[in-house]
């Protein structure tokens, strides 16, 4: 019971952590350093 | 600038006839401001307020890019009037410029940023984005609306950086350099750290939330003490993580705030986050009593959503150097002189130029140094140092400041002062100093921390007193129930919240904000500062009275307009644009034309009549007879504040214009508006006493609170002395570079549309939309923030004092604490939100 409680723990914190770790990246590189251009730009759902 | 229409009263006042403004006016087919009568043209179907919106409406067609405008309506836009430069853009290519700006891209070609003017809306971004359509080459071009900055990448073998830069100043978005580069690095950084933190807290909160679910979950089962221990274990780690990570920010802040003795929301903050940290560690180690992780790190994750939503509302200024640097040109030509005495004129970066330097500037060019005038004679447009619209006359020896711009002549000037030392140097430092030293700003929300945190810690110990009976663990631990439970969370909600929803409705009606705190700030009325030109008037030169005398009016003003037509000064520019715009047209060319700089024209027509037009001492110089009745006309002209333009035909004056600023339409009532608050109205001007007056006497101002011919100097030093002397909020109200340096350091300084870039830098507040009208949306706006703001710290102080007080009777656990929270930051964030706010709807 110990154990399984022990490897969910680990498991759930590893899965956030990896979902922390893409956002601190994305951050990084600039993905939101934008935050109101993109989303005007999808407004514009034409042509080219 | 718009050429917005002519004002009425002005008009009304001219002896001749005119035909009115009709009541309803058409719009510009591409900006949607109002057409002026004399421009419109029934024979079109399309309309247009000026020549700029009506090119860049033909080239934005022409170039297949017509839904820009389908796109505007949909989105409803506010729209500025078109402003192209038709520079060349040449020193764009320059390699040096390339060293510095352009980098090669990711996939193949090079890219660069431009800072765009004029971008404001989301039609915009869709325009610009499309600049491979106009430019070849160009394979992808993206703009950050909120910075104004585009990355443009492109092939250099297809086209040059000039010819890019010319796309963009094509429909309006002129583009410059991209300095300051270092600085929206070093925001770009903040940003991103504050993003980071803000993730990781989000995720360490979410995490112990459900860890601490699993424990309230054995608190009324069985649970194993080993899990329960493993449990409080592993929050505590996170926990600790928590407090460390995103927490510091706010041990940061408190520490600063400590040191500085000031009040600040972060230290009853700080408190709480230690105080319960380290008490959760001891439970956790002892194995007994409660643990406040769950709390604590939800504290961090809803108070960093707080800062980073104020972080979106504010904008950073520039330092004094960019300024500099956008107001002076890149380039100057350098004359050189060898041994032998022969020139040689050589494009050098303006940097490079040392004071007693010989430089030539050729017309329409903008002086790049101050210096002395050692041949040529031109016009100058100065409007940059006293905000005056009228060009002034240079000759030989007449001294000239860096950033006004060189009229019809050519002017060659020995350097005096290059940089920093010249005078628009000296004057860009005072407005970064005077915005570095401005008072801060205490905040209300500020204020009642420093009264929370007292309450708070006086709370705490009179609770750890109460219980100490009870053993010292309880006693403790009810104390730190009650530091936890009456941490401001809400209050740290609420003014970002507050400030950013009233900032973001204002933007919608055309008045932008820096930050939050201004809306404070104006809360409570005081003194207002205000420029003239351009600011209660118009900025620009008119026509504002007309009449004859002796001969007809339509023979006169047709020959004045034939004698005038080759000028290029800018009374002549200005009196013939009046005169096609009430339908008079030059009927032929005169044979014989000459111009004395500085006096007027002398102009004869093959029916033989000679024709004067210039000033009176011209007319007199000629010998030209000056009836008594004009002569009356001009001196009241003159105590208007306008200047005269004579025409004498065969020997007689015949005709005289009277030209001025004609004063906004919208002032007047704004004014009033404001006076009725309790606002005190003060004007500050560069221009003539006489001219100051009569527009002060039109607006209700009395005289005694004008103060004219003042230099930008002058007017800092006045609002600086007012601010000083008074309590009360002091407002600087302005256009131009001339009113920067007030406009930083005054409590709230307030830019009104057209002004230049410096003045918007320095300027707290933006009103897009034209004329003076926004202020007033502004103030009614200060008033709603206000009582909103005092409703949502209400709500929030109310949760933590009743949960307080549930603390001190003993009766908070940590599930009550966990529940409170969340519940007090969300009806702190609903009121923020929602229901009426009036003045905003």
């Amino acid at each position: 019971m110990t154990g399984v409680l022990i490897v969910m723990l680990v498991v759930a914190l590893l899965l956030g952590g990896s979902a922390v770790l893409a956002v601190v990246l994305m951050a990084r590189r600039g993905q939101f350093d934008d935050l109101e251009t993109p989303a005007i730009r999808a407004v514009f759902d034409d042509d080219d | 600038m718009s050429s917005a229409p002519t004002n009425a009263s002005g008009l009304a006042a001219a002896a001749t006839t005119f035909a009115a403004e009709p009541a309803e006016k058409t719009a510009c087919a591409h900006c949607a401001l109002p057409v002026p009568t004399s421009l419109s043209d029934s024979g079109q179907p399309e309309q247009f307020c000026c020549s700029g919106c009506k090119s860049v409406y033909h080239l934005i067609r022409s170039s297949g890019l017509d839904r820009y405008y389908e796109l505007r309506e949909q989105l409803d836009d506010r729209s500025e009037s078109a402003r192209t430069t038709a520079e060349r853009y040449d020193e764009m290519n320059d390699a040096e410029y390339h060293a510095l700006f352009v980098k090669p891209a990711a996939g193949g070609g090079v890219e660069t940023e431009l800072i765009l003017e004029g971008v404001h809306c989301p039609a915009c971004v869709w325009l610009v984005e499309r600049l491979g359509r106009v430019v070849d080459g160009v394979s992808e071009c993206r703009l950050n609306l909120r910075l104004g900055v585009a990355t443009v990448t492109w092939d250099p073998a297809a086209s040059n950086l000039s010819d890019i830069a010319r796309g963009l100043d094509g429909p309006s978005y002129p583009p410059h350099p991209p300095r300051g580069e270092a600085r929206r690095e070093a925001m770009r950084a903040e940003g991103r750290a504050a993003l980071v933190n803000l993730g990781v807290a989000g995720f360490l909160a979410g995490n112990i939330m459900l860890i601490s679910m699993a424990l309230y979950g054995g608190m009324f089962g069985s649970m194993a003490d080993e899990h329960r221990t493993m449990f409080r274990w592993v929050s505590a780690g996170l926990g600790v993580l928590s407090l460390a990570w995103p927490g510091r920010t706010f041990f940061r802040g408190a520490w600063a705030a400590i040191r500085t003795r000031s009040s600040h929301l972060d230290v009853p903050i700080a408190v709480a986050l230690a105080l319960g940290g380290f008490w959760g560690l001891i439970n956790t180690v002892r194995g007994t009593g409660e643990i406040y992780f769950d709390s604590l790190s939800m504290l961090v994750f809803l108070l960093l959503v707080g800062r980073t939503i104020q972080r979106y509302q504010q904008r950073k200024a520039s330092s004094a150097v960019d300024l500099i640097c956008s107001m002076t040109p890149t380039r100057a030509r350098r004359i050189d002189t060898d041994n032998a005495g022969a020139e040689t004129t050589l494009s050098v970066s303006t940097s490079s130029l040392h004071a007693a330097d010989l430089v030539e500037v050729r017309a329409g060019e903008i002086i790049p140094a101050d210096g002395v005038v050692e041949r040529g004679e031109s016009t100058v447009d100065a409007s940059l140092l006293t905000g005056e619209p009228l060009p002034v006359e240079v000759r030989t020896g007449d001294t000239l400041a860096a950033g006004t711009v060189n009229g019809p002549g050519m002017l060659r000037l020995r350097v005096s002062e290059v940089g920093d030392n010249s005078r628009i140097g000296r004057l860009m430092q005072q407005v970064a100093g005077a915005s570095a030293e401005r008072s801060a700003w205490v905040q209300l929300a500020d204020r009642v921390a420093g009264v929370f945190v007292v309450v708070v810690l006086v709370a705490a110990a009179i609770t750890t007193w109460a219980w100490w009976p009870a053993g010292a663990d309880v006693a403790i631990e009810h104390a730190t129930a009650l530091l936890i439970v009456s941490c401001p969370c809400a209050l740290g909600l609420a003014t970002p919240l507050v400030m950013s929803v009233a900032c973001g409705r204002l933007a919608r009606r055309g008045v932008l904000i820096k930050g939050g705190d201004v809306l404070e700030r104006l809360a409570k009325p005081g003194v207002l500062f205000t420029d003239k030109t351009g600011t209660l008037t118009e900025g620009s030169l008119r026509v504002l009275d007309r009449i004859s005398h002796g001969v007809s009016d339509d023979r006169i003003w047709s020959l004045a307009a034939a004698a005038e037509a080759k000028s290029n000064h800018a009374v002549a520019r200005t009196l013939i644009d009046h005169l096609a715009a009430a339908g008079i047209d030059a009927p032929c060319e005169p044979t014989e034309l000459h111009e004395v700089f500085g006096k007027g024209v002398d102009a004869t027509f093959a029916g033989g009549e000679r024709v004067l037009v210039g000033s009176r001492t011209w007319m007199l110089e000629q010998g030209a007879a000056v009836p008594a009745k004009l002569d009356d006309r001009a001196d009241d002209a003159g105590a208007r504040g306008q200047s005269t333009v004579w025409v004498a035909v065969d020997g007689a004056v015949a005709g005289l214009a009277g030209l001025g600023d004609a004063v906004r339409t919208d002032a007047k009532p704004q004014l009033d508006a404001l006076r009725d608050r309790g606002w005190e109205i003060r004007v500050l001007t560069g221009d003539r006493r006489d001219a100051a007056e009569a527009i002060a006497a039109e607006l209700g101002i009395e005289a005694s609170d004008v103060e004219a011919e003042l230099s930008p100097e002058d007017k800092l030093e006045r609002v600086r002395t007012m601010a000083t002397s008074t309590d009360r909020t002091v407002v600087m109200l302005g256009d131009g570079v001339n009113d920067a340096a007030a406009m930083a350091a005054v409590d709230v300084g307030i830019a009104v549309r057209g002004g230049a870039e410096a003045s918007l830098e320095a300027a707290d507040v933006y009103l897009q939309a034209p004329g003076v009208s926004p202020l007033g949306t502004l103030m009614r706006a200060t008033r709603s923030v206000r009582r909103r703001l005092v409703l949502c710290l209400g709500v929030s102080i109310s949760y933590n004092a009743l949960a307080g007080a549930a603390a001190i009777a003993g009766l908070v656990g940590p599930l009550t604490a966990a529940v409170i929270m969340p519940m007090s930051s969300l009806s702190v964030l609903t009121i923020a939100s929602l229901g009426a706010w009036k003045a905003l709807k």
